[in-house]
């Protein structure tokens, strides 16, 4: 599938944000002395930064308004309204608690849960297509939770004072090792052929697989169309075990390695913060990965 | 708002094409008139980038693939293979659409768009198997088949007129258009009699349209006439003008 640069920054930074969301209206513990106004601000941010982006993509985003109406059988619509449903409660959780330095846990967790539905519908605008076979399996929305929830933790550490980095540090990267665990799962899943085990095939596809093997002999037009360009996407499989090192590199050893060393050692917290931009990098590879190496079923014809 | 992106339970009619994989020519006349029809039809344009340059590249509702099929005890097969938007019964290009744009009508079944409502996300092109819907490259909405809607009902036609484009130009009568609800129509009729298909029926979306397989062949291993290299000696005319030539 077409790796479109917008959605890649848009299921990475909101995903962020929303995870930023969750552990705040959860309740934990906020580093530093409170931070209120930086914490929420740059959850918002986030979550904002990445869904104005996915509106990028759009051939017309002056109409992106319509799409909060189909929320009954659509989970783009529903991704939405959640997003924008989970960002107002927050707003009110966050100025009251900038106002009065109060968390209301009603609030907040009201906010978590909006958010924590938020990620998983976006998951499931991908997990959803029975077209896309990697894409469709409840490891997708898994995946979309575990790395949101690190990301989250992982802002929260990066803020860390003095003698509390420690915790922080150890949840950031227990929550890191827990997603990429699922990633791997996942990556396991797709390694195993998943359009084979969908059942479809050129022979399925065209129906003629009866007769005897199909191959395609002459595509439509000799040029590429909308549908190559957007599904049958080729180019990115070539490298994808090397951009899943990269990935597992920059995204998975990194930041855990420099949580260890804020835990064991006196190095300054501010790696904390670098293990934080390194997760977000790593996200971005196993983000386009996601969309370059997925095979669609119109492939099939191609 | 009106929740239209839920798919209606049943459609009065369901109106749709039967495609013969027997005929098909592959002579592409139904892609060229689909693309004349549609460009000043329903809708916005069918728009062309760098038509007469290196790259050229634009939206059509229709195209025919070739495949080459192998059987295990006889010679290959060329298939030609018209490909176009299947009005499925179960179209996830319907339901996946935020916006409402994406609709298949109650009372044929006809599944379409409102190009005014669309905001060319994308999505309904990557949920449909079979490649049917393609991004308009300068209006920058979905466009796909529409069994044309403009055409069918269009009293100002002849008669013989409101069919589909693909329909009416195809030469070789290959296509045919009908109501699928009705079992003693046309296209019902040739579906059961010739063991109509559906195409990837795994993905559990039922297409209406329907392709019948190539007929089985008649005497598939029989051997092809040679060509060139030795040829017998002509009789009267023909064999005079041989031997004449030899001689020359």
């Amino acid at each position: 599938m077409h790796p479109a640069v917008s959605v890649i920054i848009f299921t990475v930074t909101s995903g962020a944000g929303f995870g930023l969301i969750m552990v705040l209206g959860a309740g934990l513990p906020v580093p530093g002395d409170g931070r209120p106004l930086l914490l929420s601000g740059l959850a918002i941010a986030l979550a904002a930064a990445g869904l104005v982006s996915s509106t990028f993509h759009l051939g017309h985003p002056e109409r992106a308004w319509r799409a909060f109406s189909q929320w009954r059988s659509s989970w783009l619509s529903r991704e939405g309204c959640l997003a924008v449903a989970s960002l107002a409660v927050f707003c009110l959780y966050a100025a009251y608690w900038i106002g009065s330095g109060e968390r209301v846990a009603l609030l907040g967790w009201l906010a978590a849960i909006l958010s924590l539905a938020t990620v998983y519908a976006t998951a499931m605008i991908y997990a959803q297509l029975k077209t896309v076979p990697d894409w469709y399996t409840r490891w997708t929305p898994a995946c979309y939770i575990a790395f949101s929830l690190a990301s989250g933790f992982m802002v929260l550490a990066a803020f860390a004072g003095d003698g509390e980095a420690s915790a922080f540090a150890r949840l950031a990267s227990g929550s890191v090792l827990v997603a990429w665990a699922i990633k791997m799962q996942w990556w396991k899943r797709q390694d195993s052929d998943t359009m084979e085990a969908s059942g479809s095939s050129v022979a399925t596809a065209t129906g003629l697989g009866g007769i005897g093997d199909v191959r395609l002999l002459e595509r439509p037009h000799s040029g590429e169309n909308y549908l190559t360009r957007e599904m049958v996407h080729k180019v990115a499989r070539k490298h994808a075990r090397k951009l899943r090192r990269m990935a597992l590199i920059v995204g998975a050893a990194i930041p855990f390695l420099f949580c260890l060393t804020v835990i064991w050692t006196t190095l300054p917290n501010a790696l904390l913060g670098l293990a934080f931009l390194s997760l977000m990098a790593g996200l971005f590879i196993e983000r386009w990965l996601f969309f370059a190496e997925a095979r669609h079923s119109v492939s099939l014809y191609y | 708002m009106d929740d239209v992106t839920t798919l209606p339970d049943r459609t009065e009619k369901k109106l749709g094409l039967v495609i013969d994989l027997d005929i098909c020519v592959g002579c592409h006349a139904c892609v060229v008139n689909c693309k004349e029809w549609n460009t000043g039809g329903y809708g916005a344009p069918l728009s062309d980038v760098d038509p007469y340059g290196d790259d050229p590249s634009g939206a059509w509702l229709n195209r025919i693939h070739t495949f080459e099929v192998t059987p295990e005890d006889a010679p290959a097969q060329i298939v030609h293979f018209p490909k176009s938007c299947l009005h499925c019964e179960d179209a996830p290009c319907v339901t996946v659409c935020p916006t409402g744009a994406s609709y298949k009508r109650r009372d044929d079944g006809i599944v379409l768009v409102a190009e005014d409502l669309c905001i060319g996300c994308g999505l309904c092109a990557w949920a449909c198997p079979y490649g049917a819907r393609e991004m308009d490259p300068v209006e920058k909405v979905m466009k796909k088949c529409t069994l044309c809607v403009d055409r069918i009902y269009n009293e100002n036609l002849q008669e013989e007129d409101r069919v589909p484009a693909c329909v009416r130009t195809c030469p070789a009568n290959a296509r045919h258009f009908g109501d699928f609800a009705d079992p003693d129509s046309d296209v019902s009729r040739m579906t059961r009699d010739r063991g109509g298909i559906d195409l990837m029926p795994e993905m559990a979306t039922k297409p209406v349209n329907k392709y019948l397989p190539p007929r089985e062949k008649t005497n598939p291993n029989a051997p092809t006439p040679s060509r060139g290299g030795e040829y017998e000696s002509a009789d009267g005319f023909l064999g005079w003008l041989d031997r004449m030539l030899e001689k020359l």
